[in-house]
């Protein structure tokens, strides 16, 4: 069994890595494992986990900004903000249902380190949008940090954008910085029934380019609409729209909104805590959850021009017996494959290619993550760029080894 | 210039002909500039204190010709500084002695629009603002607004991560481009993101984006456009103290509101822009806020009541809400002919461009007074209220001698207040070469290094835009050493499972 190194503060995390380094070992880089399950199956020397270092130290509603230690559930940031009046506008998703590990338990170094997002990707962004700033230890074992408190900053690299995403390869952070906005007053949820891929993408890339201004649009096929509770009810597919704002603001849109969509099909609509609670739904992906029926699938998740999204789904759907599920007015979607040993991994990511854009797999047994590219795999000259920016940070090595891509 | 630029390569310069010959060859016809007399306007950028004639001007067409320049240059070791139009307010742009100037004037084509996605495809040398144009019909713009929108080129707004008045409430540039081609110095080219939202890998893209040029050259990008809001209003709000206006920000901000734009002038400037452009602007304040709204009819109006209630309990001693678009117009065309109004009361200005935490600003603007009557030079301040961003202009006369360095170094003493209260050297406008020497005053040598490491994995020779934003240069086999070994590393003390 692996040793679990488990420093209390930023120096002992220092120690930690140059002790990695010293020996040559591999260290996996946890929070609260929440997404552990997630990249390439490899196999680390001992466990480097961050948890201890949790806490918020700065809390500034009124510069929109919030400093944490790196393990501070995300949770806690989420209520502390939430007192405030505000939120993390990037909606981070919780991967705990689809993958199969407790929920609600992610931190904020997590979060940063997958670049999590949910439904208000379209209008607010990903993590990376609002990482303002970090200490961390590089895996050269050395202390650095990058960005500011401020929300507005160019001095220097924008080393949060390359650390958002990089899964933890790159460094360790110990302290994050990030952007806090205020929580709209109220919500409402349009939903237009029955309507198949193509012409839910339709509507839905029509009202992201309008004055209606959703904040989410989702389609989700009568499949897994039956299991999402706040929809089951209407037997069919549903394409969704959210609403956020002022009162006299929702109800205004809400009158553009149905007069733009009202001619796809019929309408419903759902009021603030239900609609909470389908994007809740849909964030974390329900309707795949690792304990429900699509629970033995392999999923992926892809990243496509919303107007490509419906010949994607639809080709999964043909050609691999993929259940499919879109958020981004249809430039994300979820896919259950079949459980096979490659994942279907070749004819998904062929999809994909031919629409622009990539693939990701999520959820399948460690044996499949450890023989097939997780990651999409990027052409020679990029990969070589990808391998020089991981070794400049972390030359021999030490953390979340082989992860993202073999090697790398 | 007090700022040390790399020394010229004496071999390079003796290669000049052979170089330049090679460049012809590469980019035929008029792309090659090798005069002394048609080099001239290439020889600064917006930050007009520093001047320097290039070796040669070369100016490619094509992204193979890019790519075939920068190997060469690579493979010759030959530096290269970009340039878009050359507005760089922190000297990004400035040429080097025995190094190729790349002009990117000729990438000025949009290549695709496509309103299903909200993105527009671009050649770097496209101005900011013609993307908006390009879409206006449709109801569309591109969001980043850059006071130098006119003429700013939008590979240059990559470099830069610009923003503009609008980012509080629309995002920076990083937070509005989805893709791009990328020459790296050895003359690959790599495609990063694209219509879809998601990086792939790493968010190599993020990285470049706010680069200042150092990565290396944008060749196209994939820019996110919006539906331009249905309607917008502004107040103009004045307070007797700077104080008071401050908090009417931070009231505004904490009840709920992200403004589209929210602007602060300082007496100085308001004085200096009202009598210039005759906006309506009170010159019994001390602070005057601009507070726009932009959305729904309904909302706007809706949450300008809320502003108006806020501005009233924070003491503010005038109020006026436009009620036509010209009005409102006339609101932002004072704010927007602040640096020009400046320009009309003294015979030059130095503009910073720092940001600080905003709860800080009348602890920042009252140290900035003593400043000012310890250097001996008057200030005006415009600022971008709601996210912090300050731009001091500093009054001098370049004629006066020892005026300009004296504002350099009133300057430098402001960025310093910045940091020290929690801020940054530089908001939007870049550290290039203005900055530079400050950036040890935020960031250690390890911090550096490391930004230099990563500097190394892009141009391993040091060769793109050398002797911007880093105050030394390291060669990249000295940082990439480790110094971490067996023996002297102490078993760690940490709590074991």
């Amino acid at each position: 069994m692996s040793e679990n190194l488990k420093p209390r503060y930023h120096a002992e995390v220092e120690e930690a890595i140059r002790w990695a380094l010293a020996g040559d070992k591999t260290l996996e880089v946890v929070g609260r494992g929440s997404k552990r399950g997630i990249g390439r199956a490899a196999q680390w020397d001992a466990t480097l986990d961050l948890s201890g270092l949790s806490g918020i130290t700065l809390c500034e509603p009124a510069e929109l900004v919030l400093s944490a230690k790196a393990g501070t559930p995300l949770a806690d940031i989420e209520a502390a903000v939430a007192a405030n009046g505000q939120e993390l506008a990037f909606e981070p998703m919780d991967y705990g249902p689809l993958v199969g590990t407790a929920g609600g338990v992610g931190t904020i170094g997590g979060a940063l380190s997958a670049n999590l997002s949910g439904p208000r990707r379209i209008k607010a962004g990903a993590a990376r949008d609002h990482f303002l700033g970090f200490s961390a230890v590089s895996g050269r074992g050395e202390t650095f940090k990058s960005g500011g408190r401020v929300v507005k900053n160019v001095t220097g690299y924008d080393l949060c954008k390359l650390l958002a995403g990089s899964w933890g390869t790159l460094a360790a952070m110990t302290e994050v910085t990030i952007k806090t906005l205020p929580r709209a007053e109220t919500e409402e949820t349009v939903l237009v029934l029955n309507l198949d891929a193509a012409t839910a993408a339709k509507a839905m890339t029509a009202a992201i380019g309008s004055f209606v201004d959703v904040s989410a649009a989702a389609h989700v096929p009568a499949v897994a609409a039956k299991r999402i509770a706040e929809i089951a009810a209407a037997g069919t597919a549903v394409t969704a729209f959210r609403l956020e704002g002022v009162a006299p603001s929702v109800v205004h849109r809400k009158g553009l909104l149905e007069d733009l969509a009202g001619p796809f099909g019929g309408l419903g609509t759902l009021r603030e805590e239900v609609s909470r609670a389908l994007w809740r739904a849909i964030r974390d992906v329900k309707p795949l959850a690792a304990d429900g029926p699509a629970g033995a699938c392999t999923i992926w998740r892809i990243s496509t021009a919303p107007s490509r999204g419906a010949e994607v789904g639809n080709a999964l759907a043909q050609r691999a017996q993929a259940e499919v599920l879109y958020d981004w007015a249809g430039g994300l979607i979820w896919a259950a494959l079949p459980p096979s040993d490659d994942a279907g991994a070749g004819l998904v990511r062929a999809i994909v290619a031919a629409a622009g854009g990539h693939a990701m797999l999520v959820r399948a047994p460690a044996a499949v993550r450890a023989k097939v590219d997780v990651f999409t795999p990027e052409p020679a000259a990029l990969a070589a760029l990808t391998k020089r920016v991981r070794n400049s940070f972390d030359p021999q090595g030490v953390l979340n080894a082989g992860r993202m891509w073999a090697g790398v | 210039m007090p700022v040390a630029m790399p020394q010229s390569d004496g071999a390079v310069l003796a290669r000049r002909a052979e170089i330049v010959a090679a460049l012809e060859r590469i980019v035929p016809g008029e792309g090659v500039i090798a005069s002394e007399h048609a080099m001239r306007p290439y020889e600064s950028d917006g930050l007009t204190a520093y001047r320097q004639l290039p070796m040669v001007v070369v100016l490619p067409g094509t992204t193979e010709q890019v790519a075939a320049v920068l190997a060469y240059c690579h493979r010759e070791g030959v530096r290269i500084v970009p340039r878009g139009a050359g507005t760089s307010l922190s000297g990004g742009a400035l040429p080097l002695g025995d190094g190729v100037l790349l002009g990117m004037a000729k990438f000025n084509r949009i290549r695709a629009i496509d309103f299903a996605n909200r993105v527009a495809v671009v050649e770097p040398g496209v101005t900011n603002l013609a993307v908006s144009n390009a879409v206006a019909h449709a109801g569309f713009y591109y969001a980043p607004d850059p006071s130098s929108q006119i003429a700013c080129t939008i590979g240059g707004n990559v470099a830069e991560n610009s923003g503009g008045v609008h980012c509080l409430k629309y995002g920076v540039t990083t937070n509005n481009v989805l893709g791009c081609e990328l020459v790296l110095m050895t003359g690959e080219i790599v495609r990063l993101g694209g219509s879809h939202l998601d990086a792939a890998g790493y968010d190599i893209l993020g990285v470049v984006t706010g680069s200042e040029g150092l990565l290396g050259v944008v060749t196209e990008v994939t820019v996110r456009i919006l539906k331009k809001p249905e309607s917008a209003r502004a107040a103009l709000i004045g307070f007797t103290a700077s104080e008071d206006g401050g908090e009417c920000v931070a009231r505004i901000i904490a009840s709920g509101i992200i403004p589209g734009g929210m602007e602060m002038m300082d007496r100085p400037a308001i004085h200096a822009v009202e009598e210039f452009v005759h906006a309506g602007y009170p010159l019994d304040v001390e602070a005057l806020l601009i507070v726009e709204l932009d959305g729904p009819r309904p909302e706007v109006d809706h949450l300008l009541n809320r502003v108006q209630e806020i501005a009233q309990q924070c003491g503010a001693v005038f109020y006026r809400a436009s009620t036509s678009e010209q009005e409102r117009m006339l609101f932002w065309e004072g704010r927007k002919a602040a640096f020009p109004a400046v320009g009309r009361i003294s015979p030059d200005y130095y503009c910073m461009d720092g940001t600080i935490p905003r709860a800080k600003l009348p602890f920042v603007l009252h140290r900035m007074n003593e400043l000012s009557a310890q250097y001996g030079l008057r200030v005006a301040n415009v600022f971008h209220a709601g996210d912090g961003n300050l731009h001091p202009l500093i009054l001098y006369d370049a004629n006066k001698p020892g005026e300009l360095d004296r504002a350099e170094a009133f300057g430098s003493d402001i960025l310093r207040l910045c940091v020290e209260v929690g801020g940054v050297l530089t908001g939007e406008h870049g550290v290039g070469v203005e900055k530079r020497d400050l950036m040890p005053v935020m960031f250690s040598e390890a911090d550096l290094n490391q930004q230099q490491r990563l500097k190394c994995a892009f141009d391993d020779k040091g060769l793109l835009n050398p002797g911007k934003v880093f105050p030394t240069l390291h060669r990249c086999a000295e940082l990439g050493r480790m110094h971490v070994h067996a023996g002297r590393v102490a078993f760690p003390d940490l709590p074991r499972f």
